[in-house]
């Protein structure tokens, strides 16, 4: 069967909301790309923070939904329009998700702290000035203060509280965000990543970043230093400089 | 918003310790019907507070939960009457209006169309 995602038609829209953009697209293809993984994985929690329109997490429930009955889905946003534009998305494709309106995740951080499995994040990523970040309306889908880091720093932290043992992590970057570094982050809290999907619009170049949970030093070593990380981001960033070059 | 995720919700006003479980206030209460799973059931369990389950439940007019919390082999008996009424508690009931009351400062969280608005305020952070 083939396996569905959200339709653009049935995605509610209000001009306070950011709408599904390439950024969007692009998270939707790489969990596409991981479907078959996903659904081994067999998640009993998942949840997105910055849920917008809701065309990531009712894409991602529609995804699992079949081979996967019993998963609960959360969503959260700051944007009180867009927890509700999620919720009115996530009924129009008949599908259950309880949406919170919350800085990151901030209320659930005691609670739910160690049971997510899948945890996917399109956060605010454009390098904007400072000042633009976290302000009310639009502005605050996509500013993300000093090289787009802003939020995303912030959220780095709560994601690692979250994730369960066998969690996984999809987050959506810029070139622009230093995303060697952000790995870098990750790797001290013990995560090992590659990257899913990279795509280069007329505007950005678009890295979608897979981490898991490695069990100890070694095996973490073992991961980061072979084709899973540096190799891949070097090979990456030649390409992306190849192609500027020309 | 369902019960299972009001067990995972807790206040987090700058100073506030015991943030958790908020109240229940429930306007309107909607069902819905999902299909019954008992190993979801089994591995959430696991998770839930109990009182802050059966406290929220009977705030939202369902009180078919036992005030004590079972034990593990009521959830692998064979009767699944138990998990049943678990599973119409944390999945089925929505609070679609409403409010969440923060147990140690009685500030109040509305919840409107289902969805709880959490957003402190300046002072609160
Ligand atoms: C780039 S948009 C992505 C929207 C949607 N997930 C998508 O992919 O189309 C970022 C979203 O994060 C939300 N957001 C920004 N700062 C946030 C924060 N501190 N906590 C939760 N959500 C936040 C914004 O309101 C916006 O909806």
């Amino acid at each position: 069967m083939s396996s569905r995602i959200a339709e653009i038609r049935l995605v509610s829209s209000h001009r306070e909301v950011y709408e599904p953009c390439d950024d969007s697209f692009a998270l939707v293809d790489a969990l596409l790309a991981d479907r078959i993984n996903l659904i081994e994985h067999k998640p009993k929690i998942c949840m997105e923070i910055g849920c917008g329109s809701g065309y990531v997490i009712t894409s991602l429930i529609l995804l699992l939904k079949n081979e996967l009955p019993g998963v609960h889905y959360l969503a959260t946003d700051t944007n009180p329009i867009a927890a509700r534009v999620t919720q009115e998305t996530l009924q129009a494709h008949g599908v259950e998700a309880d949406v919170i309106c919350t800085d990151i995740a901030s209320v659930l951080e005691k609670r739910l702290a160690g049971s997510v499995d899948v945890m996917v994040v399109n956060p605010p990523y454009v390098p904007t000035p400072e000042d633009e970040v976290g302000m009310e309306g639009i502005a605050s889908a996509w500013a993300g203060g000093e090289n787009g880091r802003r939020v995303i720093d912030r959220m780095l932290p709560v994601v690692d509280v979250l994730l369960s043992e066998k969690g996984w992590f999809y987050l959506v970057t810029l070139t622009s965000n230093c995303p060697l570094e952000i790995c870098l982050v990750m790797r001290k809290k013990g995560y090992a990543s590659r990257i899913v999907v990279q795509r280069s619009t007329d505007e950005e170049n678009l890295l979608i970043l897979k981490f898991w949970r490695v069990k100890d030093e070694e095996s973490l070593d073992k991961e980061t230093s072979s084709e899973s990380f540096v190799s891949q981001f070097s090979r990456y960033l030649s390409s992306f400089m190849e192609k500027r070059w020309r | 918003m369902r019960l299972i995720t009001h067990n995972m919700l807790s206040c987090n006003i700058k100073g506030v310790t015991n943030g958790f479980p908020l109240k229940i206030e429930s306007v309107t209460v909607v069902e819905k019907e999902v299909d019954f799973n008992p190993d979801f059931l089994r591995h959430m369990f696991a998770k839930i507070e109990w009182k802050a389950l059966v406290e929220g439940a009977r705030s939202m007019g369902y009180e078919e939960l036992p005030e004590d919390s079972p034990d593990a082999s009521e959830l692998e008996s064979d009767d699944e009457t138990f998990l049943r009424k678990l599973h119409h508690a944390l999945l089925e009931l929505h609070l679609e209006e409403g409010a969440l009351v923060c147990p140690e400062t009685g500030r109040k969280f509305p919840v409107n169309k289902g969805i709880p608005n959490m957003l402190l305020h300046e002072d609160e952070v």
